[in-house]
């Protein structure tokens, strides 16, 4: 039982990562309706300038508390990761809108081949390791959880709570849900669709620098394909809890988690990717458009 | 409406201060980009610990260069580009096109003489100029022989266009043979022009021919049938482990395992296809990408039967049938037969010529599937699934045979790739391949060969090339290997290409049946439901 809690604990905090991850997914895909495949490394990006920034502060400061540290690598971690994915909106997805459907989809994984190399060419083809941030464990009936677990869970927790208010009841989640429903029709209100768009992206990229803030700290370490494996297993997450819907993105990211923790401490590590990818497999035969996504009609 | 006119007019009439503010905006961009990442390297110094190592010279020119591109861009390209639509008021004429002041005789005349003249004293230019100047010779000599070539294509371009696929195929046929006789002539000697052809017909010639078929392959799946197919690499994996594994332990010859390799990819198509195919859009999507995940995995996991990461390596050489063998050790060796001098560049010739006829192969079973009623089910499947259904096709059946006959295709390429390599490792067949794949597919414009083909030997090839350009070492300095940025440029390339032309480089839809006449319909007049 304690064992099971324990790979629980784990299961989650891998989850809330995917979660934070497959956000920008889904927003993109119910907003311009494809598929950003550079989102992965977007939270690859993410990761770097965070370890850049946490380098920064060693170099200039001798010692620094652990949640100054974290909160400025995260704030400047956003910051810069969005103005990344404003930048390649702008450039490589806005001047494709309306074409025909798979175009944007190969610029965006040309987007992700540059920004993966890109980071390769600049930095360096090696592992980045950091000396831990935080290294204390807790341990409560036998189930050991340490801080940085319990640091994830509360920042994701925050973040989804003000990323919900934002999407439910500031003027611009209305916009973006206006313009995911109808574009011509929100243009026709007023509605700017541009720029609602680049905040969407600039959103997501925020939620992903955070997440990749997050798996440095978690991990220790960064490299420049650290953004295909999370990338793929989060767009998986959004597919599975019904690509366009939020609250689903979490769900599956979550689902995802537990399903590769458990998979791997009682059958057999190697095959994590295996059962999660098998799931997803399974999922969406019997639930085609995911678990919470609502089935698409198509008018004639 | 008449304010929009004039503030149109005032930035096209004073388009350089634009220039400025603008130049200012994409230096303030790329300075916030590029501050962290380029501006500071991280190291491991001599503990093992990150360090920053700050280069801020290198981050002053990326942002001096994005600054002045996109000045030149707003102060020049632009009004350049806006006065080649208008006409001239005086004589009422188009102003002449850019290509036609491109490629001029004088310019070509001189851009020969250049050319041969230093191909002449090639010998001696380092002893002249030292290896600098030198380097930099070598690369006028090449851009003469680019401006050539593209001189005379363009003199012949109404040519060319008519006859693009017999071109095609004759200069695909006579490639290894002109390769083979060029180098002989520039070393003197034939042996020497086997060995020289080595590196052009593998490394150019059948890497873009793997390429080639493998985009061909998938153009079924999605150029025809409209399916998005993102792990189409695992059916090149499949047929690579059926003919190294059945090769290796059973020795099996390849001409048997080709088409056991074709079936087996085919029936991992229908099993892949059958639960999934009644997904839409970008739920098959993923699942297809998963299902190129997962067989990656097992690959790598399952190490009793297929040595894991490590690979299969000791795959037989393909044989003439069995006639004249590439084996040195073999009795019927092909330099025994034909008592010529050894080399490895019969091999890769006969190599060629066999990646060759199996990407005719599928070009012609393609052609010849779009004229059947299975081919035009597939094409209409790609237009509207709707209608398909309401005209009682069975699209579940017509989605499976498009996926299996591309799926075969795979395989088929995925046994020549193991009988080229002598090896194969679950490394070859990673998500990026796919990728690479169907990137070909949409950037030559989906479902026309042609293009697909065009597109393949600019994508590949022009990343291959980057590894021939050794005098760039004389103009970045000597540590500068240009294969580190080959992903990063052909990433590039694409999202450049994909919004210069979102159709591909043919975007027209030839149809196969027609009233009267045949004629090309526009890819914009299409429009493509959703898969």
């Amino acid at each position: 039982m304690q064992y099971f809690i324990q790979q629980l604990i784990n299961g989650l905090t891998l989850g809330s990562l995917y979660g934070l991850i497959a956000i920008g997914y889904t927003m993109v895909y119910g907003i311009v309706g494809m598929i950003n495949f550079a989102h992965g490394d977007i939270f690859m990006v993410g990761a770097f300038i965070a370890l850049i920034v946490f380098l920064i502060l060693a170099a200039l400061f001798y010692s620094v508390p652990v949640v100054v540290a974290l909160l400025v690598m995260m704030i400047v971690a956003m910051l810069f990761t969005a103005l990344y994915n404003w930048v390649i909106e702008k450039v490589a997805y806005r001047p494709l809108r309306g074409s025909f459907r798979l175009a944007p989809l190969i610029t965006a994984i040309g987007m992700s081949i540059t920004l993966s190399n890109f980071v390769q060419v600049t930095q360096g083809p090696r592992n980045k390791p950091i000396p831990p941030m935080i290294s204390e464990v807790y341990n409560i009936y036998g189930v050991s959880i340490s801080l940085k677990q319990i640091v994830i869970f509360v920042v994701t927790a925050v973040l989804l709570a003000i990323f919900s208010y934002l999407v439910n009841k500031t003027s611009l989640g209305r916009a973006q849900r206006a313009c995911e429903q109808d574009q011509k029709m929100a243009a026709l209100l007023g509605i700017d669709v541009d720029r609602t768009i680049s905040i969407t992206f600039i959103i997501g990229a925020a939620l992903a620098a955070v997440a990749g803030t997050l798996f440095l700290m978690y991990y220790g370490v960064v490299v420049f394909s650290d953004g295909f494996v999370p990338g793929v297993k989060a767009f998986t997450a959004a597919v599975l809890g019904g690509i366009g819907s939020i609250p689903g993105a979490v769900i599956g990211g979550l689902l995802i988690g537990l399903i590769e923790s458990l998979w791997s401490a009682y059958f057999s590590i190697d095959y994590k990717d295996v059962a999660a990818f098998s799931i997803l497999a399974i999922v969406l035969i019997f639930l085609p458009s995911g678990i919470l996504g609502r089935p698409e009609v198509e008018k004639v | 409406m008449t304010t929009t006119v004039s503030t149109e007019r005032g930035s096209v009439a004073a388009p350089v201060k634009r220039a400025f503010r603008e130049a200012l905006y994409a230096g303030l961009i790329s300075f916030g980009m590029f501050v962290l990442i380029v501006g500071l390297k991280t190291d491991q110094n001599i503990r093992n610990e990150l360090v920053l190592e700050p280069r801020w010279g290198l981050l002053a020119i990326v942002v001096a260069l994005t600054m002045f591109g996109r000045f030149a861009y707003v102060a020049w390209l632009q009004p350049f580009m806006a006065r080649q639509k208008l006409a001239d008021t005086v004589t009422g004429l188009m102003p002449a096109s850019v290509t036609s002041r491109f490629f001029r005789l004088p310019y070509f005349i001189a851009a020969l003489v250049i050319m041969v003249a230093l191909y002449v004293v090639s010998g001696s230019l380092d002893g002249w100029l030292g290896a600098e100047l030198a380097g930099y010779a070598r690369f006028l000599r090449a851009l003469a022989l680019i401006y050539a070539l593209a001189s005379v294509f363009y003199y012949y371009r109404a040519f060319i266009h008519d006859h693009f696929s017999a071109l095609g195929i004759t200069v695909m046929i006579v490639y290894p043979v002109f390769v083979v006789l060029t180098l002989a002539l520039l070393t003197g000697s034939m042996a020497g022009g086997f060995q020289g052809s080595l590196k052009w017909v593998d490394n150019f010639g059948i890497q873009i021919l793997i390429y080639v078929m493998l985009a061909w392959g998938l153009n079924i799946v999605v150029g025809l049938a409209g399916l998005l197919d993102l792990g189409y690499v695992a059916f090149y994996a499949v047929g690579a482990y059926a003919y190294a594994l059945l090769g290796t332990h059973y020795g099996l010859s390849f001409w048997i395992l080709l088409p056991a390799a074709g079936c087996m990819a085919a029936f991992w198509g229908i099993i892949l296809g059958f639960p999934v195919l009644r997904l839409r859009g970008d739920y098959l999507a993923i699942v297809t990408l998963a299902f190129g995940e997962i067989i990656r995995m097992v690959l790598i996991n399952w190490r009793v039967v297929t040595n894991g990461s490590a690979g299969i390596s000791g795959i037989p050489k393909v044989s003439f049938f069995g006639l004249i063998s590439f084996d040195v050790s073999a009795p019927n060796y092909i330099s025994k037969v034909f008592d010529i001098a050894q080399s490895g560049a019969y091999y890769k010739i006969f190599l060629y010529y066999l990646i060759l006829a199996l990407a005719l192969l599928t070009a012609f079973v393609t052609v010849r599937l779009r004229r059947m009623p299975v081919g035009r089910a597939w094409e209409a499947l790609r237009e509207d699934e709707i209608a398909c259904r309401s005209l009682g096709i069975n699209t579940t059946t017509t989605k499976l045979t498009a996926f299996a006959t591309g799926a075969m295709f795979g395989g088929f390429a995925g046994s020549f790739f193991a009988a080229r390599q002598g090896f194969v490792s679950p490394e070859s067949f990673v998500f990026l391949e796919s990728a690479i794949i169907l990137a070909i597919v949409v950037l030559g414009g989906m479902g026309s060969l042609v293009g697909i083909a065009v597109a393949a030997a600019v994508m590949i090839g022009g990343t291959e090339i980057l590894r021939e350009l050794d005098f760039l070492k004389v103009v970045f300095g000597p540590d500068f290997t240009p294969e580190l940025y080959r992903m990063l440029l052909f990433g590039v390339a694409m999202v450049v290409v994909m919004v210069w032309k979102p159709r591909g480089f043919v975007s027209n839809r030839e149809p196969t049946a027609f009233l009267k006449e045949r004629k090309a319909v526009s890819g914009s007049f299409t429009k493509e439901g959703h898969g």
